[in-house]
């Protein structure tokens, strides 16, 4: 196995997870800044418990399905799921829809949050918030980590990519305790579309039993690829400013 | 029940977005996996198919969305 095999897995799981990451992040800091931290940590606790719940049932029937097949069938859904990523990348990019402002979530958030301040389940809602940001961003990572990882036995350095940035944006959070709104979410967005793009149209080819030129490193080429066909349509898309006025 | 569809939902959210582009892009892969299993096409020529299918199935979702866009 490629180095840029492993690098291409390793790398795709870490932006993808980070973008997640920092989604829940505002989530849970929404209910931690807003109810306590009790119900934001208990209902962001809960989540992973189920997450990890999730990875053991499905791990082993992984291991059930013939290779052929999982790649073909992980291929199609991550081609599916990249081109959901780099579509709302590339419009974002191009200036037709608006960016994802995590301040914005945030204050969205700490709003419906203080609209059941008055509720007596106020405590048990905010940690249902939690839960629900952490479990359904989670899952996200969870296929992320399966998807590029199943294919060529890659799931270990998937999760390490994955796990470490779950622990930055956590780390982050706890030391800055807001919303991480700097991050260039479109522009990682618009890498790890591509990249997924990329990994679900070499497995998908090797489940129809294509023979790659280059191998494993055509990932690569089919990433940079999609990144140029990606970068060529926003520019394309962007709508063209009016011409100056002659003097 | 309304918990499990909502799940449901979540679940088919992470691959549709815009349908449109879910149902060209499932077309296209359907497509080469038949002409491919049918042995019409070579796999490397379905793959490259694949590719070239796939940014044309994207663009139309784009080309779209800016028709869609415009005030």
């Amino acid at each position: 196995m490629s180095s840029a095999t492993i690098g291409s897995a390793l790398g795709a799981a870490f932006l993808a997870s980070f973008v997640e990451a920092v989604e829940a992040l505002t989530i849970v800091l929404a209910v931690g800044l807003s109810r306590g931290w009790r119900p934001a940590l208990s209902g962001a606790g809960l989540a992973l418990l189920a997450l990890a719940a999730l990875v053991a049932l499905l791990g082993p029937l992984l291991g059930l399905i013939p290779i052929g097949l999982l790649q073909y069938a992980v291929g199609v859904l991550l081609i599916l799921f990249g081109l959901r990523w780099l579509r709302k990348a590339i419009l974002r990019a191009a200036g037709l829809i608006p960016l994802h402002d995590e301040e914005r979530a945030f204050a969205h958030e700490t709003q419906s949050l203080a609209q059941q301040a008055a509720d007596k389940r106020a405590d048990f809602l905010g940690g249902l918030v939690a839960f629900k940001g952490v479990l359904l961003e989670g899952v996200e990572v969870v296929f992320i980590v399966i998807a590029v990882g199943a294919g060529r036995g890659l799931i270990g350095a998937a999760s390490i990519g994955a796990a470490a940035a779950c622990a930055l944006v956590a780390a982050l959070g706890l030391i800055i305790h807001r919303p991480l709104a700097r991050v260039p979410e479109n522009a990682l967005k618009f890498v790890v579309g591509t990249m997924l793009t990329a990994f679900g149209l070499f497995w998908t080819g090797e489940g129809l039993g294509a023979p790659w030129p280059g191998g494993d490193w055509a990932i690569l080429a089919l990433a940079l690829l999609m990144a140029l066909f990606a970068l060529a349509m926003s520019a394309l898309l962007r709508p063209q400013q009016p011409a100056p006025a002659a003097s | 029940m309304s918990a499990l569809s909502a799940a449901l939902r979540e679940l088919v959210g992470l691959f549709v977005d815009d349908s449109a582009l879910a149902l060209l892009a499932a077309l296209v892969i359907a497509i080469v996996t038949l002409a491919t299993k049918l042995g019409l096409v070579p796999p490397l020529w379905g793959a490259f198919g694949l590719v070239l299918g796939c940014a044309v199935a994207l663009a139309a979702s784009l080309v779209g969305a800016r028709r869609g866009a415009r005030p």
